[in-house]
C-alpha cells in the first residue's frame, strides 16, 4: 500500500491526524512507551505521511488504553487510528505469530482463550456444570462462528504464511 | 430494570469460572433477572481483533448480541473488554446503515438479522444505576472491612465519549461501590493506569507487558492494601497469573491477592470464599484468607 493510500484510508475511517501538532501529550501519558519504543507522537507523524508504517512493529506495542486519545488537545482519534492501521498492517500481510495464533483458536473453538481439563476441574469443584453455556456446549453454534468467520475471509487472513 | 442475559466471553467461563458463580450468585441475591447467553463465543477481543479486521470484528460481536435480541434481553458483560467490544460493535452498527448492511449480509449465512433492539450493559455501570450503591449496602449481609485498591481497567470508562460515564481521569462510581461492601477503597498513584495485558500486547509481547504490570503492583504494593478489585478477567488474569511470571522472570513477588467485583460483593452477601472461587486464584495468599476467615465466620 502506498503513502496516500493509508491517508486515505485513514480519512475514509473518520480519523483525522493531520490536525496534530506533534505536542507529545499523548507519549508523555502513554503506559507502554515508558517500557517500549512505542512512541505515539511518532506514529501519529508517520500516519500523516504514512511512510514506513506497516511494518512498524511499535503498532502492537499499544494496550488500546485510551488515554492518549482521552487527552489529545486536538481531539485526535490517536487509538483508534493506531487500530485502523493496524488492520491495514494485516490485511498486507504483517501479523505478530502470536496474533496469528490466537484468530486460529478463535476459527477452531470460538473461544480466544479455550477452556482446558484443569478449569474442567475447577467448574465441578465450584458445583458447575463442566462445559460452560457457550459456544463450547452447542457444535451447531460452533458452525455458525465458523461459517461467519468464512464468509469475512478471516480464515485466509490469519492463516500461516 | 430490562430483562439481561449474562455473555460469558472466554477468560470467566474458561479460567476463573469463580468470577462466572459469584455473579450469578450476586445478580440472584438482588434478584435481578439474567439468563444464560447459549451459544455465545469470543466477543471478539476488542484490542486484536477488532484490529484485524473490522467486518470480522462486528460480524461476531453482532451474533452474540443477536442472540440476546431474539430473547429480547439486554446483553450484560462482567468484563471490559467485552464490554469494550460489544457496545462499541452495537452502537457502530445501530448509527451506520452501510456497516449494518454488510455485518446483516455475514449474518443472513447463518439465518440472523441484527436490529439493533438491546443495549449492552457492563455489571459495574448497571449495578451502579440500580440497584445503586446506597441500595447494596443496605442489601449486604456483613461489611467485608478490607483495604481494596481498585483497578477500574481502561474499557469501562474509555473512550470517555462513547461511555457516558464521567471522568476518564478521576471516576467514582466503581469506587463506591466498593464502600458499599465496607470495604475501603484505597487511594494509590497511577491508579488509572493500564494493566498491561490489552491490545495484543500480552499474548504476542509478555515480558513488555509484564514491565507495566510490574509498575502497576509496585504502585499497589506502595498502598499496603489486602488486595486488588477489577471488573474485568482480563486484568483479574494479568493481575493472578502476571504475579506468577514476575516471580518466574524478574524475582520479584507481590503476593496480592485478586479479586473480581463481584466475589467481593459475593463475601458481603454472605458467601464463603471458596462458594465464589476466590481459593481458585494463582495467588494464595495465607494472611489474606485468614482474615477472610475471620471476617466471614463473625
Amino acid at each position: 500500500m502506498n503513502e496516500s493510500g493509508i491517508s486515505s484510508a485513514l480519512k475514509e475511517a473518520g480519523l483525522e491526524v493531520l490536525t496534530c501538532m506533534q505536542c507529545g501529550t499523548c507519549t508523555g501519558s502513554c503506559p507502554s512507551g515508558r517500557y517500549t519504543s512505542l512512541n505515539t507522537r511518532r506514529i501519529v507523524r508517520s500516519a500523516r505521511t504514512g511512510k514506513n508504517i506497516l511494518q512498524d512493529e511499535n503498532l502492537w506495542m499499544c494496550t488500546t488504553c485510551y488515554t492518549c486519545q482521552e487527552r489529545c488537545p486536538r481531539d485526535i482519534k490517536i487509538a483508534d487510528t493506531i487500530l485502523t492501521i493496524r488492520t491495514l498492517a494485516v490485511h498486507e500481510g504483517f501479523m505478530l505469530p502470536a496474533h496469528r495464533k490466537v484468530s486460529q483458536l478463535v476459527l477452531e473453538s470460538g473461544h480466544a482463550v479455550p477452556i482446558n481439563d484443569d478449569v474442567k476441574e475447577k467448574r465441578k469443584k465450584l458445583q458447575m456444570e463442566a462445559i460452560p453455556e457457550t459456544v463450547h456446549k452447542y457444535p451447531d453454534a460452533l458452525k455458525d462462528v465458523q461459517t461467519l468467520l468464512q464468509s469475512c475471509e478471516f480464515d485466509k487472513l490469519t492463516a500461516d504464511k | 430494570m430490562n430483562k439481561l442475559s449474562l455473555f460469558l466471553g472466554c477468560i470467566t467461563p474458561n479460567r476463573y469460572p469463580g468470577i462466572e458463580k459469584a455473579t450469578k450468585l450476586c445478580l440472584d441475591k438482588m434478584d435481578i433477572d439474567c439468563c444464560d447467553l447459549p451459544g455465545a463465543s469470543c466477543c471478539p477481543a476488542p484490542g486484536v481483533f477488532r484490529s484485524f479486521d473490522k467486518a470480522t470484528w462486528l460480524a461476531l460481536a453482532a451474533r452474540n448480541i443477536v442472540i440476546s435480541e431474539e430473547m429480547k434481553r439486554d446483553v450484560l458483560t462482567i468484563c471490559n473488554g467485552c464490554y469494550g467490544s460489544l457496545v462499541d460493535a452495537n452502537h457502530e452498527l445501530i448509527n451506520d446503515p452501510a456497516l449494518k448492511k454488510n455485518t446483516n449480509y455475514h449474518l443472513e449465512k447463518i439465518g440472523k438479522s441484527f436490529k439493533g433492539s438491546v443495549e449492552v450493559r457492563h455489571i459495574i455501570e448497571l449495578l451502579y444505576d440500580e440497584p445503586g450503591p446506597d441500595s447494596i449496602k443496605e442489601m449486604i449481609m456483613r461489611p467485608i472491612p478490607l483495604r481494596v485498591a481498585l483497578h477500574y481497567g481502561c474499557h469501562l470508562v474509555k473512550p470517555s465519549k462513547e461511555r457516558d460515564l464521567g471522568s476518564a481521569e478521576n471516576p467514582t462510581f466503581f469506587d463506591e461501590l466498593i464502600e458499599a461492601t465496607g470495604a475501603v477503597s484505597v487511594d494509590y498513584p497511577d491508579k488509572m493506569a493500564c494493566c498491561g495485558a490489552g491490545g495484543g500486547v500480552r499474548s504476542a509481547l509478555l515480558d513488555k507487558s509484564l514491565e507495566m504490570l510490574n509498575h502497576k503492583l509496585s504502585r499497589i504494593k506502595g498502598a499496603q492494601v489486602d488486595c486488588i478489585v477489577n471488573a474485568c478477567p482480563f486484568c483479574h488474569l494479568q493481575f493472578d497469573g502476571g504475579q506468577v511470571e514476575i516471580k518466574e522472570k524478574l524475582g520479584i513477588e507481590y503476593k496480592i491477592p485478586v479479586l473480581h467485583y463481584t466475589q467481593l460483593l459475593g463475601l458481603a452477601f454472605g458467601y464463603q470464599p471458596e462458594e465464589l472461587g476466590i481459593d481458585l486464584n494463582l495467588i494464595t495468599n495465607k494472611e489474606f484468607f485468614e482474615k477472610l476467615n475471620i471476617i466471614t465466620s463473625e
